[in-house]
């Protein structure tokens, strides 16, 4: 395990670009989730100032 | 070879609801690939003799490097689509694709930079691969800012689209960059003439790990696909339907 964690001697490097790999995958899932809703969200305020208007 | 899936694609209420469909089969196999394609690169590939675990960067580093230039070719190809044939699902896709291809872009950067600085003795080179690489992040931000900056979506998708595709040049620079000039990254060692050069030990979980981003990059390009079609669509009792659900 300590052989592992100290990845002769690269840890920084090597678990730093895994960490940055692995916080953009998720960050882009979230962002994109997000974007979705939102878009959702004002889909429906449109048609509801639609339906008062008409 | 008849057209008409093209077309179908192309209607915003067909697009919006084949798209909710396929997500799921392309977000599930993303997760399960990444994990064991990353997990495998970590821990069980063996080191390699010269770069020792260092190298082990490569699983990150590659998978997001071929999804820069995958996703820039994909969103040259989508904003072509919309200019040339007007069709705005075309647009849509495009302006989709370039959140996630610029975080591509600057993964790759930022994890080449932490291969650069053990292997290179530097975390940034002004290296042809390295600098046409940036060019491509900025053609990826510029393309996002010039879509902000005008507030009349299909004026701000044609402008985009002119702008992707102008950038489509850089893709096959950064691809033969280290073949053409003399260049301190390394030549391809996946992807070239002979066969890859690497051992199935390291290539396999590479491979997994690749179809595990390009699985990745539909799923998040389809889901943010459909909310830049619902942004666009206007009327239609489609929308209605689609936003009532929760597809």
């Amino acid at each position: 395990m300590s052989e592992f964690l100290h990845m002769s001697g690269y840890a920084f490097y090597v678990f730093t670009a895994y960490a940055i790999g692995i916080a953009s995958l998720l960050l882009n899932v979230w962002w994109a989730r997000r974007n979705l809703t939102l878009a959702k969200e004002s889909a429906r305020r449109r048609l509801a100032m639609r339906d008062v208007a008409s | 070879m008849s057209w008409a899936w093209f077309h179908r694609f192309g209607s915003p209420p067909y697009f919006y609801r084949v798209a909710g469909i396929l997500v799921p089969w392309f977000a599930w196999p993303a997760a399960i690939l990444i994990f064991v394609g990353l997990t495998w690169g970590l821990v069980i590939a063996p080191p390699d003799r010269l770069q020792s675990d260092a190298y082990r960067i490569i699983f990150v580093h590659v998978p997001n490097s071929w999804l820069s230039l995958m996703s820039y070719s994909a969103m040259a190809i989508a904003a072509a689509v919309g200019l040339i044939w007007r069709i705005k699902v075309g647009h849509a896709v495009a302006a989709a694709i370039a959140p996630a291809g610029a975080t591509f872009t600057a993964v790759s950067l930022l994890t080449g930079m932490l291969w650069g600085q053990p292997m290179w003795g530097t975390y940034w080179a002004w290296d042809p691969r390295i600098v046409f690489e940036l060019i491509m992040l900025f053609f990826f931000l510029g393309y996002i800012a010039l879509r902000n900056a005008i507030d009349d979506v299909s004026r701000a998708d044609r402008s985009s689209a002119v702008l992707a595709i102008v950038g489509a040049v850089n893709v096959p620079i950064v691809h033969y960059s280290v073949i053409w000039w003399n260049s301190l990254h390394q030549a391809p060692s996946v992807l070239r003439v002979n066969g890859p050069s690497m051992p199935l030990a390291m290539l396999a979980p590479l491979l997994v790990s690749f179809l595990g981003f390009t699985c990745y990059f539909f799923a998040v390009m389809l889901v943010r696909a459909r909310a830049e079609v619902l942004r666009r669509e206007r009327g239609g009792d489609w929308i209605r339907e689609a936003v009532a659900g929760s597809t």
